[in-house]
């Protein structure tokens, strides 16, 4: 089940369902906080669609989960070569993208995106985090100054250390267009987005409803 | 601020959607949601309302009201009750 592949920053672990299948789907796991938010049901889809007939792979992004990588030192194109390693190196033929995950999709690959959002939807995330918690603290701080603040020396979102690069491309980031990959918006799932969530448990229906969702778009 | 009541056919839409968003957001129940008022604690009440939550809260109330919170209006007081929070909202909703 844990598989190790290499990406360009070392080698990185994955959750895979290998049993050697036609269709073998990469699962790019969301960013930041929303990547513990959305680990559980990510399992759980791959759980199911590995009973219907389908490998999965869901790798560790370096400087994500547990990436020895330092996590400072990535970006976003550090993560899409990162991505298209992984898609390499376990054969993928299609992708799941969740979140923001969307901009870091592998051109070729068809697909699904879950829910996307952009990077920078991403960053406003995480800067509203900080704001909140230092003003919790009595000080006061404002996005555009930790924007320029971040492009020059990088900075500490929510217990996550972004460099200056990583920061500057979040914030320019939009969200692709979606190629070959089809949107799976969020209301089509049905119950609370597990993102949203403080304490998310994951909801079995959401799983079955994904998976069918990419089961069904493979097998036609 | 609008009459807050205990009665549901009363609340403004703005209390009805505010009221789902805390339901998805902490995952509170229907009952629960039912029960806030005006004086409900919400941040430094409910212990799953930590920063990254309330980031969360913001930006859902955000794209479900159709209102922009600026970074000068995310303050102690906006989440220190429900009835803070509700006002807040119905006054953007109104364009002020």
């Amino acid at each position: 089940m844990i598989s190790s592949w290499a990406s360009p920053a070392g080698e990185e672990f994955a959750l895979a369902f290998d049993r050697g299948r036609k269709h073998r789907l990469l699962v790019l796991p969301a960013l930041f906080d929303e990547a513990n938010k959305t680990r559980h049901l990510a399992v759980e889809i791959m759980r199911r669609l590995d009973a219907s007939g389908i490998d999965c792979f869901l790798p560790d992004l370096p400087g994500c989960n547990e990436s020895l990588a330092p996590l400072e030192a990535q970006t976003p194109d550090s993560w899409r070569a990162a991505a298209q390693a992984a898609a390499s190196h376990f054969d993928a033929t299609h992708l799941l993208a969740i979140r923001a995950a969307a901009f870091l999709a592998p051109p070729a690959l068809p697909g699904w995106r879950y829910a996307p959002i952009t990077g920078s939807s991403a960053l406003k995330a995480l800067l509203r985090a900080r704001i909140v918690s230092v003003r919790e603290a009595g000080l006061n701080e404002d996005s555009a100054t930790l924007i320029e603040q971040g492009r020059r020396e990088g900075l500490e979102l929510a217990g996550y250390s972004l460099g200056p690069a990583m920061i500057a491309a979040l914030e320019a980031s939009q969200l692709p267009d979606s190629g070959r990959l089809s949107d799976i918006e969020h209301s089509t799932v049905g119950g609370g987005a597990p993102w949203l969530r403080a304490e998310p448990d994951c909801d079995p229906a959401q799983a079955d409803a994904l998976a069918a969702i990419v089961a069904v778009g493979l097998a036609q | 601020m609008t009459a807050l009541s205990a009665k549901a056919g009363a609340r403004s839409e703005t209390d009805i959607l505010l009221r789902e968003i805390l339901c998805e957001v902490l995952g509170l129940s229907d009952a629960q949601a039912d029960e806030l008022d005006t004086d409900s604690g919400l941040f430094g009440h409910l212990p799953e309302l930590d920063s990254m939550a309330v980031a969360g809260l913001l930006t859902e109330i955000e794209d479900r009201l159709g209102i922009a919170i600026d970074d000068d209006e995310v303050d102690g007081e906006l989440l220190e009750t429900y009835g803070a929070l509700l006002g807040f909202s119905e006054r953007k909703r109104a364009g002020g």
